[in-house]
């Protein structure tokens, strides 16, 4: 057991740093010395409580959107839409808090179960139209990104533009005090944890945490989770265990929308209370590399955003102190997708010609 | 108002729409007949794009631009041939993440080249061409275009190499069987997709936007695999059904000025290529053995 | 003194995981005949057709042509040295007309574009010369199955083939059809052509056959002239003497579990009816191919059958699905248990609630009660004594008799009524075999009925209280196995008689 989860870690750690090898390569040449600009993206993060502050508060989005793509993976799906499943979320989540205000013992659980609704919704249509005409999801979940972008661009700036903002990216007025998600620092701080107000860090996060639990739960302990990954991995195998894969595919997807719904919570609810046109940029995308990395599965999803949570903090760090453009960051990503893609596979075929031969 | 919107202009403005999707399109079909998904389409058209403005500013030659920019799709291309025909690692990841590569790249090289914030400078575009007894101008790319289609169904359906290439698709075993390399052909179709790809991004900077802005392909690369399937994988088809694409692109710009929000008629290019999956408009297979990789 | 041989094997050798496939194989073939390579399923034809065609590699032995060693690395290799191959699965490309199949490969251009007219005129003399009559511009996935058959000789005679092997050819024909590829094949041996016919179907092999080789478990065990080969011999040599059969416990039939009449789906499965009994197994013989896999989807709720009616325990059933299938108690052991019957990713555990992990005591309320799992999983191991090294590792790394046991055990757990096993010890070494051959004749005395589907006539014998033939698509003959011996069955699993 223990021998398989440590060939198992040891595939997405090596993609991780053959990635950061062949960034070094890239800043090497563009002349600059990588040791250094590996040392600000990592420094201004890790070291100091509020550094973790800020790397948690970015990994938040990233664990839903992970989950969301993760959920599809083992349904044997692509749920590449879930950049548009978070604006949709998120705006219908902010559409809650700016229309009634309630207490927030109410108010927040209601936003966030409109917000999956909504987010379910996103994913329902590429699911359903996948199961009952055979529509490939994965170019019906891109389209309905651009969708659902237009769609809120449309509602923030239009009838639920605020009124007489100075901000020239188009926003939702403030929420209302029930749908706010408060910050952590006060209760770390009793806690004995010395975080500055100024970090967003929010309890966003635990709920995010929560939903780790709750999809690992779905996944290992649920009729329903066995059902879904039973489709992902032999639909045939599961018709004969009187399994509907039809059934199957819309539930997942559905599942997987509403957790990309939530992707937007920790921005709206959480930091910003309103809805800012375009706030996430590329959460969605992310996901899929988290979900991979993690390999789909909750614990390595934790790791994996906060992982990227990292870069993300240092991503501001490198532009601002080094002349390497942040968005290596990003080949970074990509790189890494493909590296993990491919030692998936490579390790995959190993173990199983490993195992073989011990049977 | 029906007579302003077929009018002349906006079926000019319909074909220029068209080409960067009908060469992204096109491209597609390569692939795709070989039987390997391209999704990274999209990511090779941005660095298309943005090889075209590298190449231009730095040259003052807009043909270097194209160059260029058929030699980066060409790059991503191959990125996505090993990664999905030697390695067999799954087409639709690999696609996904050479778009995050291709759109982290670009901007990257942008800031780091053109130290700008989101856009390159502007550049001369191409040298349009005049052909006497037509008002107005030709765009070279435009003229490029009608040859690779008009070129592609014929290498397609009539030579031996489109006759492998399709047969590699549909039934690679039997290609196999008859002696014919699979690998190197589905990489052939992957490769010819990054060049024309490439083409593709390059129109958008070079003629349509005169300048490289991140993330300038706003899914046309996805569209284009609309249009593909739309026109049953064949290049005069795809070519069509881009046509009808730009059709859309160009009425947007007249029907706001009627009155719908501007938003929702972005949205008709993502609306009707989703219901052109479905079916609505024609059912339409694709090659057998499309995605499937190819192992002896 | 030898005569012309074009093609000869000498001591060819083969092994595959768990079964040798080719033992010690030489057969001599000679020019301008037509030699017919009979035997079972299993006997090891196709792995020897495949070793001339150059799609396997033996590991021991030699191919000679023309009295001259060859090594025949690749199909390219054969085709160039003159042998080609039909499949019983064709190679072609279905969206393809017939001219772009033929020439794919080796195509006729001019300026780069593929030269039509030249393609047409050289296609058309092969045509004319061979007398076949085959549309050029058709879509292959618009032929019938005889004319795509002639395409696919077509391809090779273009490439120039002097031997023509072809495997189970009439497997997919109908009788006009096989008519004609009769008369194809007279024409071909006229022109010198010398032409190998896999087959199980005696009747056929008499009639086309100059020469016989029977192959059975591997080996060559005769090999005779048409004149001195009728079907008895054949029969019996193909098939062979057994030990003597395990007499089954004197069957306690009880009453009538599951009745089929008038079953119809074309155009595999002409009409089939038949009754099963519970405390009984019913075996169903009959060489692949013939309508069994058919009958089984029908069963088994995968297909609906287009005509007929299906009646659990005298009350008629419409729709089945294999949801129903299992409410209404009725197991199945699938052929191809890893693709059918498990889910090899999944592990020992999660295979064997499969298809009552819904329910209680394995979910209750939709939450998966796994206490109760795991305690049932442990059970199933040890009574069927399932090797592994735990219930929770993935089902993929079971040896094959293991996974067949999962699947036993999974399938009996629930005591169905009826149990479909269709190959059931197939691939299995002997103890496994016995394992199971032993825990279905309990199922059967505890009172279940079942249907026994399998190529081997051994099993067959052995376990069944009665046995039905099918061939090509209808039950043709119903027997208790005192009644019969191997060569008998083995008249009707090849068409030679039928009630």
């Amino acid at each position: 057991m223990t021998r398989r989860t440590i060939i198992s870690i040891l595939a997405p750690l090596l993609a991780v740093i053959l990635a950061f090898l062949v960034g070094a390569v890239v800043i090497v040449f563009l002349g600059q010395n990588p040791f250094y600009v590996y040392r600000v993206l990592f420094s201004n993060s890790i070291t100091n409580i509020d550094g973790w502050g800020y790397v948690l508060f970015n990994a938040t989005p990233f664990i839903f959107s992970g989950l969301a793509v993760a959920l599809a993976f083992k349904g044997g799906l692509f749920n590449i839409g879930v950049e548009g499943q978070i604006y949709m979320g998120a705006f219908a989540a902010a559409w809650i808090g700016i229309t009634v205000n309630l207490h927030p013992i109410l108010e927040i659980p209601l936003a966030l179960i409109f917000g999956m609704l909504i987010g379910g919704l996103w994913g329902f249509i590429p699911g359903i139209l996948k199961a009952r005409f055979g529509a490939h999801e994965v170019i019906n979940t891109i389209m309905l990104n651009f969708i659902a972008m237009a769609l809120t661009n449309y509602l923030v700036n239009n009838p639920f533009k605020e009124q007489g903002q100075i901000n020239p990216i188009p926003q939702t007025k403030e929420l209302y005090s029930g749908a706010i998600i408060p910050r952590v620092y006060p209760l770390f701080n009793r806690l004995g944890i010395k975080m500055s107000p100024s970090v967003p860090l929010n309890y966003t996060f635990f709920l995010a945490l929560a939903f780790c639990f709750l999809t690992w739960y779905l996944l290992e302990r649920s009729r329903w989770g066995y059902e879904i990954k039973a489709v992902g991995l032999n639909p045939k195998a599961s018709r004969y265990g009187g399994i509907k894969p039809e059934f199957i595919i819309v539930l997942t997807m559905f599942l997987s929308g509403a957790l990309g719904g939530l992707g937007g919570i920790n921005d709206v609810m959480g930091y910003r209370y309103r809805f800012l046109d375009g706030f996430s940029h590329g959460i969605g995308f992310t996901g899929i590399a988290v979900a991979l990395l993690g390999k789909s599965n909750p614990i390595g999803i934790i790791f994996a955003s906060i992982l990227f949570g990292i870069l993300d903090r240092g991503a501001l760090a490198m532009d601002v102190f080094t002349n390497t453009p942040r968005e290596l960051i990003q080949v970074i990503q990509a790189i890494i997708i493909i590296f993990v893609a491919i030692g998936n596979e490579l390790i995959f075929r190993l173990l199983i010609r490993l195992e073989r031969e011990r049977e | 108002m029906i007579g302003s919107i077929f009018s002349l202009e906006v079926l000019a403005s319909a074909l220029r729409m068209s080409v960067p999707l009908a060469f992204a399109a096109l491209g597609g079909v390569y692939s795709e007949r070989g039987g390997v998904v391209n999704i990274a389409l999209e990511g090779i058209m941005l660095v298309g794009a943005f090889g075209a403005v590298l190449g231009t500013y730095f040259t003052g030659n807009s043909w270097i631009g194209l160059l260029v920019a058929m030699s980066f799709g060409f790059l991503i291309a191959l990125i996505h041939a090993i990664v999905s025909i030697t390695f067999r690692i799954n087409q639709i990841v690999s696609g996904t993440a050479l778009n995050i590569m291709a759109t982290g790249l670009t901007t990257f090289l942008s800031r780091l080249i053109f130290k700008a914030a989101g856009s390159s400078p502007h550049i001369e575009g191409m040298t349009q061409w005049h052909i006497p007894g037509i008002s107005g101008s030709l765009s070279p790319l435009m003229v490029i275009m009608f040859l690779c289609i008009i070129l592609s169904q014929f290498i397609i359906f009539r030579t031996r190499y489109g006759l492998r290439l399709r047969a590699c698709g549909e039934n690679p075993f039997a290609a196999d069987s008859l002696g014919i390399d699979v690998i190197r052909m589905r990489y052939s179709g992957v490769l010819i997709s990054g060049a024309l790809g490439g083409l593709g991004g390059a129109f958008l900077s070079l003629e349509h936007a005169r300048v490289f802005v991140e993330g300038m392909t706003t899914g046309r690369g996805f569209i284009a695999l609309a249009a593909m399937i739309f026109g049953r994988w064949t290049p005069i088809g795809s070519f069509g059904a881009c046509f009808l694409f730009g059709l859309a692109e160009a009425l947007r710009i007249r029907l706001e000025g009627l009155g719908i929000p501007t938003q929702f008629i972005q949205m008709i290019p993502y609306i009707i290529t989703m219901l052109v999956l479905v079916g609505v408009v024609g059912r339409a297979i694709a090659p057998a053995y499309d995605g499937v990789p190819f192992e002896k | 003194m030898e005569d012309r041989y074009i093609l000869e094997t000498r001591n060819i050798v083969k092994h595959f995981p768990g079964v040798l496939a080719n033992d010690n194989v030489s057969i001599s073939i000679r020019e301008g005949e037509i030699h017919s390579i009979i035997g079972e399923n299993g006997a090891g034809k196709t792995t020897l057709m495949n070793i001339i065609y150059g799609l396997i590699r033996p590991e021991k032995g030699r191919i000679l042509l023309r009295g001259k060693e060859v090594n025949i690395s690749s199909p390219a290799v054969a085709i160039k040295l003159g042998i080609g191959m039909v499949h019983q699965h064709f190679m072609l490309v279905p969206p393809f007309t017939v001219w772009e199949n033929i020439i794919l490969g080796k195509e006729i251009t001019k300026r780069g574009g593929l030269d039509r007219d030249s393609i047409y005129s050289e296609l058309k003399k092969l045509i004319d010369d061979y007398k076949f009559n085959i549309p050029l511009d058709e879509k292959v996935e618009n032929l019938p199955v005889g004319i795509a058959q002639k395409v696919e000789l077509i391809k090779l005679l273009y490439r120039g083939a002097e031997v023509l092997i072809l495997d189970e050819p009439t497997a997919l024909l109908v009788p006009q059809e096989v008519e004609e590829l009769f008369e194809t094949l007279y024409a071909l041996k006229s022109q010198g052509k010398t032409i190998i016919f896999i087959s199980h179907k005696l009747k056929e092999v008499l009639r086309i056959s100059d020469r016989i080789t029977v192959m059975r478990k591997g080996r060559v065990v005769g090999e005779l002239d048409r004149d001195k080969a009728d079907e008895k011999t054949l029969a019996q040599l193909m098939i062979g003497k057994t030990l003597e059969p395990i007499q089954s416990v004197v069957s306690n039939r009880q009453e009538e579990i599951l009745r089929l009449e008038d079953i119809k789906l074309p155009p595999k499965l002409k009409q089939v009816s038949l009754s099963l009994y519970r405390g009984e197994i019913l075996g169903l013989a009959g060489v692949e191919g013939n309508g069994q896999k058919e009958l089984l989807d029908i069963i088994t709720g995968l297909t609906l059958p287009e005509d007929g009616r299906i009646f659990f325990a005298n009350k008629e059933v419409h729709h089945i699905d294999p949801r129903m299938i299992r409410e209404m108690g009725i197991g199945f052991i699938p052929e191809d248990r890893q693709v059918m019957g498990l889910i090899l990713d999944f592990s020992v555990a999660e295979n064997i609630i499969l298809g009552r992990h819904y329910k209680p005591p394995y979910s209750i309320r939709n939450r998966l009660n796994l206490p109760v799992i795991y305690r049932d999983a442990k059970e199933i191991v040890e009574r069927y004594d399932i090797r592994t090294s735990s219930i929770y590792k993935a089902v993929r790394f079971l040896s094959g008799g293991n996974q067949q046991k999962v699947i036993l055990g999974r399938e009996l757990s629930f005591d169905p009524l009826v149990l479909v096993a269709s190959q059931p010890t197939r691939g299995l070494d002997i103890g496994a075999t016995e394992m199971i051959h032993s825990l279905l004749l309990e199922a059967k005395r505890n009172g279940m009925a079942i249907l026994l589907h399998s190529s081997d006539l051994d099993e067959i014998m052995s376990l069944s209280d009665r046995i039905a033939v099918m061939y090509e698509g209808e039950i043709v003959g119903v027997f208790s196995p005192k009644e019969v011996d191997e060569t008998l069955l083995g008249l009707y699993m090849t068409g030679v008689r039928r009630d």
